[in-house]
């Protein structure tokens, strides 16, 4: 019987004479689709079979599946994958090709699969002793191999390397293991063509003559590859991408090659590709003229019409433009690879080293600032071109210090300030960055500035303007405060508001009116900032812009003032009469495994990454719309894939180097409701209090039928009927602040923002795990819940975690009870500031209460009757409970002005 | 040194001359024959008689390995009288002696017990037949598939669960095998194949078995299909079922229990077609009646056999469920006149 490569899935598959090329499927490999790989580290493997069962429709011949992904257990999800195949027939009938770079992921889809399938790859690249142990394995297993052209020295790339390196692994597999040579497929490497480097130029032909050799010289072997590398450099370019592959398949198979990973639904006919095309991707491919790769890249620009993104990445061809055009692509690219030698040319030919700030550098900052205008760049691509810039004045300074050539001129200074008690400066530092971007110097004075400290720079740096930054609603007092001392020292020049808790009616009601001597002008997001500073800078636009915000302030104010008087609110008694009513008889919950707080230390970073939700991520980078659609959004997408894989590259290093120390401590207590507050108890027999929740009553007006809501009102009230409330906090760790300042120090600002985008979600993500594992487990009364990380996003579980300091309890004081509940801060590291914001600033706590019909809502407006009850309860004075308050009253709190210490 | 230059079994070759001489001939079935003795509780833990050695809380009655312990002279006659009526290759009385399918009598221990004494017994019964005729006869272990599949679910609603995994199968057949060998097996035959991926645990722990014991037996492997689709339990055609174990390069491939002859005779056909090795069918004495017996006579069955022979479809034959020393005696009869199936090198 002719020896033949034959395959199994339910169904035989035989590679025969009558085959010319077998194509692989490869879209349910996570290393060569984003959907595919999405949906695994989604933990969406019912779409992901989907993606399986189409491919088998589509006429794939083998399924490769690639489980090797960073974010992912590899060899958990091929066994899981695989295992599901088998139960599905319409996909199982074909063999699968197990494609994993690590030999353990292999062997675990080894014990997978009832057919023969195929393993992709071993290599000599460990040497022979892992080679001939491997591939006897692959024989005991009874499985086909693709052996890669790797060896101890690497990867082969020239037609001798390749064919020694398969004659000699035929030879050990053949002779040594007694491996069927008709069940070894080789895989000589595809390599990128056309990068624009010459020792590149022949890898397509090294390809194709070493297949022939194999096939002529090494009996029944066969040879694969992937094709989609060999015109990585004409990535976004799919019209020139296609018809390079069919020009190389076309002499690839002519010489042998039976077997490959092509994307099959965007090959096209050698015999249909336009013949001008057809013949530059031929001298390429087979190396045939020195200008082939120039020839092939003219006409690319003609090809590449049809909507694919913008070729840039390894297209190497601007490297030869001058050296003020490759500056300016380098900064609107975001390109740091090659800043220092083109900075350093261009200083070299420049007269001064200003002159290069003051030409290229300025210049294509510019271009970047009028894409940007125009909507044509987003804000990652400027934080990227920000780090272009600043990597290459680093390397001018010194120069210019040299010389003594003064400093640049620039735009105007502006110092920037999260404010005392606040942590948070992600949303301060991309406004920086796009600030410095357009000329302006910061002066950038970090998190937790004392007012004094803002002023005493601002004089003493003479500064053009100020930019505060705050997350949490205390932070809007220091900043109304702040905003009173400005005009109390005389100070004159713009303040500029910014944070995820401000808003416009706030700056005009609450902060503009204290600062009459300058402007206060709140600015939506960084995209505004350059515009709002530089009218305020520029001597002829500043007075009407001003005059323009503060008649816009004024009506802001006076319309807020009037809807307010209209907004009436319910006494507190009526509030309370129309609370939430739970019917609690018959109502029964588990107790929690433990009563009191422990420490959870068994943190896995790569499980709490699958725990991530991206929306808020791009939210952070001021990129508004759904993950994971808006990977694919017309206008935003590119720059949405390149901030993902930016982020994803990143989240691959924290997990695999260990960046973040992630620490929690979970604790649950006997608990009842009295009132509006939740009595917690030492131990069951609930004779003993350990400590009160207190929670605030919406007092709106409400429809009929609609309850005037508490937190208090889902927990069973004393006497109904036993039952527990759980508390919480997390935190990414304390490294984020010095990695950020690792990259800043580096001139990375792009990496120091990503690092702390990532540690935030971090935190959130591991919010939602520890939930989940509440309600599984610590706590256990949904023990059989299975959502995918996925599906959480959407809460369909069962209880809430509200957070003191959000709409459901908005009273950051509570942050005392629980942290001193959990001991927070000794099992965490977590701590409060005075404003009761918790650092490190990635971090989250709160309460969980697991009431079925516990849901999330917002107190809004409170009145003075609830709030003189409420310090009452709390043992606090009137005006304290004013002032941490004072975001949520419905009326003018007597003295305005002691508005924060 | 690889697997398969590992030295082969001493009498390999003089199974391999005769299967080119003529087609040989397998027994037929253990557990229908004992059904036939009527055996109690008492009997079958070997209470009053030959006691066993292991322990266990389980009722024993219907672990028919056990009697390999415990009514050893019973089991010995059943081989010997097979073997006076033709048949060339005896299989042990092993179907369920792995830990796996032993777990359910409480009897994991007595894995090791049960396949050398087994082979042992058979050897007894073969030994006594050829000092009678003289004819060389041989004991070839079997190995049943357990009672778990590794490529299906049990639970419908999780269709990623396992009950069993690959590496559970592979040490269970491994404590099979090595006992089969050390009792002194002469072929190991991986058999009644309802899931591919449970004879790839046993064809991998017999390569391990082999190269610890630095000699390879001849494997004979046996697959069935249950269904008119025409397919394993486990959703395999005839042909990748052969793809999938063909790395065992087995002495054999083929089909056993199941619908009987007829119904395997298509199966059959396609994978005699394929296999570049010896093909072997052993089916059921056709579908077993309301009352679970099987009514074929021996004649019956061995003219459908007589078939397979005739255009040349098998070199092995034997019979399985429901087939007596009768059923063998006719099949012999019925297959002697015709040359063995030739295989493609």
């Amino acid at each position: 019987m002719t020896p033949l490569l034959r395959l199994s899935g339910l169904e035989p598959f035989v590679l025969s004479a009558d085959i010319p090329f077998v194509n692989v499927g490869e879209r349910t490999n996570v290393t060569g689709s984003a959907r595919f790989r999405k949906l695994i580290t989604n933990g969406d493997f019912a779409a992901a079979l989907d993606v399986a069962r189409d491919q088998v429709e589509n006429g794939a011949q083998i399924i490769d599946v690639n489980m090797d992904e960073g974010l992912i257990d590899s060899k958990a999800a091929m066994v899981e994958f695989l295992n599901l195949i088998a139960s599905e027939p319409d996909i199982a009938r074909v063999p699968v090709m197990i494609d994993s770079s690590k030999w353990e992921v292999i062997e675990a889809g080894l014990q997978c699969v009832q057919g023969k399938s195929v393993v992709n790859s071993i290599s000599l690249k460990e040497g022979e002793a892992a080679f001939r142990e491997q591939a006897g394995l692959c024989l005991a297993y009874g499985a086909a191999v693709v052996v890669m052209a790797f060896d101890e020295q690497g990867q082969a790339d020239t037609f001798a390397r390749k064919t020694e390196i398969c004659a000699r692994a035929y030879r050990i597999l053949v002779d040594e293991v007694g491996f069927p040579p008709q069940d070894i497929i080789f895989d000589p490497n595809v390599f990128a063509v056309a990068t624009g480097i010459d020792e590149h130029n022949n890898y397509g032909v090294d390809f194709i003559e070493a297949t022939r050799w194999i096939r002529k010289n090494l009996p029944h072997a066969h040879v694969s590859g992937g094709v989609s590398n060999l015109s990585f450099s004409f990535r976004g370019n799919e019209p020139v991408r296609e018809a390079m592959h069919a020009v190389f398949l076309y002499h690839a198979i002519a010489a042998g090659m039976d077997m490959g990973i092509v994307n099959a639904g965007q090959l096209i006919v050698y015999d249909q590709i336009d013949p001008d095309l057809r013949d530059a991707c031929e001298d390429v491919v087979l190396n045939r003229s020195a200008d082939a790769t120039e020839r092939l890249l003219e006409l690319a620009q003609r090809f590449r019409g049809e909507g694919g993104a913008q070729r840039r990445e390894k297209d190497m061809s601007w490297r030869e433009w001058p050296v003020d055009k490759r500056i300016e692509h380098a900064l609107v690219n975001g390109i740091t690879e090659f800043i220092e030698a083109d900075t350093e040319e261009a200083r070299l030919a420049a007269e001064r080293p200003l002159d290069v700030i003051e030409g290229p550098l300025m210049a294509g900052m510019n271009v970047v600032g009028d894409l940007f205008g125009a909507g044509k760049m987003f804000l990652p691509q400027v934080v990227k071109s920000a780090r272009v810039m600043k990597q290459s004045v680093a390397i001018l300074l010194p120069y210019m210090e040299a010389e003594k050539d003064g400093s640049q001129k620039a735009a105007g200074k502006v110092l920037m300030a999260t404010v005392k008690g606040d942590v948070h400066d992600i949303g301060k530092n991309i406004v920086g960055v796009v600030l410095a971007c357009n000329n302006y110097q910061i002066i950038d004075l970090g998190v937790m500035v004392p007012p004094q400290k803002i002023l005493e720079i601002a004089r003493e740096e003479n500064v053009d303007a100020i930019g505060l930054s705050g997350l949490i609603t205390p932070s809007l007092d220091e900043m109304a405060h702040l905003a009173a001392e400005m005009e109390r020292e005389g100070f004159d020049i713009p303040l500029l508001i910014g944070g995820a808790t401000t808003s416009k009616i706030h700056t005009a009601v609450k902060i503009a009116p204290r600062y009459s001597r300058g402007a206060a002008i709140h600015v939506t997001d960084a995209s505004r900032a350059v515009g709002v500073v530089s009218q305020l800078l520029s001597p002829a636009q500043r007075a009407p812009y001003i005059d323009g915000v503060r008649a816009d302030y004024a009506q802001v104010a006076a319309r807020h003032h009037r809807n307010e008087s209209t907004k009436s609110r319910v006494p507190l008694d009526r509030a309370r009469a129309n609370a939430f009513r739970i019917d609690w008889s018959g109502y029964s919950v588990p107790a929690p495994r433990f009563t009191g707080a422990r420490p959870v230390e068994d943190w896995d970073l790569a499980e709490i990454a699958r725990y991530i939700d991206w929306t808020p991520f791009f939210q952070t980078w001021e990129m508004k719309g759904m993950y994971p659609r808006i990977l694919d959004d017309e206008k935003q997408g590119d720059a949405a894939r390149a901030l993902f894989d930016d982020a994803q590259a990143m989240l691959r290093r924290i997990i695999d180097e260990r960046w973040f120390g992630p620490r929690a401590v979970v604790g649950f207590w006997p608990a009842n409701a009295v009132g509006d507050d939740i009595r917690l108890f030492t131990d069951d027999s609930r004779s003993t209090e350990l400590a009160t929740l207190h929670t605030l009553r919406q007092q709106t007006q409400k429809r009929d039928g609609r309850p005037n809501l508490a937190l208090a009102d889902f927990v069973a009230p004393k006497g109904a009927a036993p039952d527990w409330v759980g508390g919480f906090a997390v935190t990414a760790g304390p490294e984020e602040s010095g990695l950020a300042d690792k990259f800043e120090r580096a001139n990375d600002n792009y990496s120091a923002i990503m690092v702390k985008a990532l540690a935030d979600r971090f935190a959130e993500a591991m919010a939602e795990l520890l939930h989940q594992r509440v309600r599984r487990n610590y706590w256990g009364y949904a023990p059989d819940e299975v959502f995918t990380p996925q599906e959480l996003i959407g809460e369909p579980y069962r209880g809430i975690r509200p957070a003191p300091g959000y709409p459901a309890q908005p009273d950051h004081t509570e942050k005392r009870t629980l942290f001193d509940l959990l001991d927070a801060t000794a099992q965490t590291g977590v701590e409060l500031t005075e404003s009761m914001a918790m650092w490190p600033g990635s971090s989250v706590s709160g309460i969980y209460l697991g009431n079925p019909d516990a849901y999330y809502f917002g107190v809004a407006k409170i009145e003075r009757d609830q709030v003189a009850d409420y310090a009452r309860r709390k043992g606090m004075s009137v005006d304290e409970v004013e002032r941490w308050l004072a975001p949520i009253l419905n009326y003018t709190p007597r003295d305005t002005d002691s508005a924060a210490a | 040194m690889h697997h398969f230059t590992i030295p082969q079994h001493p009498r390999q070759a003089e199974i391999a001359a005769l299967v080119r001489e003529r087609i040989l001939i397998l027994d037929g079935a253990m557990g229908t024959m004992i059904q036939s003795l009527g055996l109690s509780e008492d009997d079958y833990s070997g209470k009053g008689g030959c006691g066993c050695a292991h322990h266990s809380e389980h009722p024993q009655k219907g672990n028919n390995d056990l009697l390999t312990l415990t009514q050893p002279k019973a089991i010995e006659d059943i081989h010997f009288d097979f073997a006076m009526a033709g048949a060339d290759i005896v299989e042990t009385n092993t179907f369920s002696s792995t830990t796996i399918a032993q777990a359910d009598y409480g009897l994991e221990t007595a894995v090791a017990d049960l396949n050398r004494e087994a082979v042992r017994v058979a050897r007894r019964a073969l030994d006594r037949a050829t000092d009678i005729d003289g004819r060389p006869r041989f004991v070839a272990g079997a190995v049943g598939p357990t009672n778990r599949t590794a490529s299906i679910s049990p639970d419908v609603n999780n269709p990623g669960y396992r009950a069993v995994t690959f590496d559970d199968l592979r040490r269970a057949y491994g404590e099979q095998i090595r006992a089969l060998i050390e009792g002194g097996a002469d072929l190991i035959l991986i058999e009644t194949i309802f899931d591919t991926l449970n004879a790839k645990a046993a064809i991998f722990a017999a390569f391990e078995a082999f190269a610890e014991r630095g000699q390879r037996l001849p494997v004979m492997i046996s697959g069935t299909i249950t269904d008119a689709s025409g397919r394993t339990l486990s959703g395999q055609t005839p042909t990748a079922f052969w793809h999938s174990v063909a790395h065992a390069r087995p002495f054999s491939i083929g089909l056993n229990c199941a619908l009987g002859a007829a119904a395997m005779r298509p199966h059959l056909a396609e994978l005699s077609a394929v296999a570049d090795t010896f093909t072997c069918a052993y089916p059921n004495a056709g579908l077993p009646n309301a009352f679970g017996q099987y009514d074929e006579t021996p004649e019956q069955t061995a003219a459908q056999i007589a078939d397979f022979a005739r255009e040349g479809l098998v070199n092995l034959t034997g019979g399985c469920c429901g087939t007596t020393p009768e059923h063998i005696r006719a099949i012999a009869e019925a297959v002697a006149p015709f040359t063995p199936r030739e295989v493609s090198a």
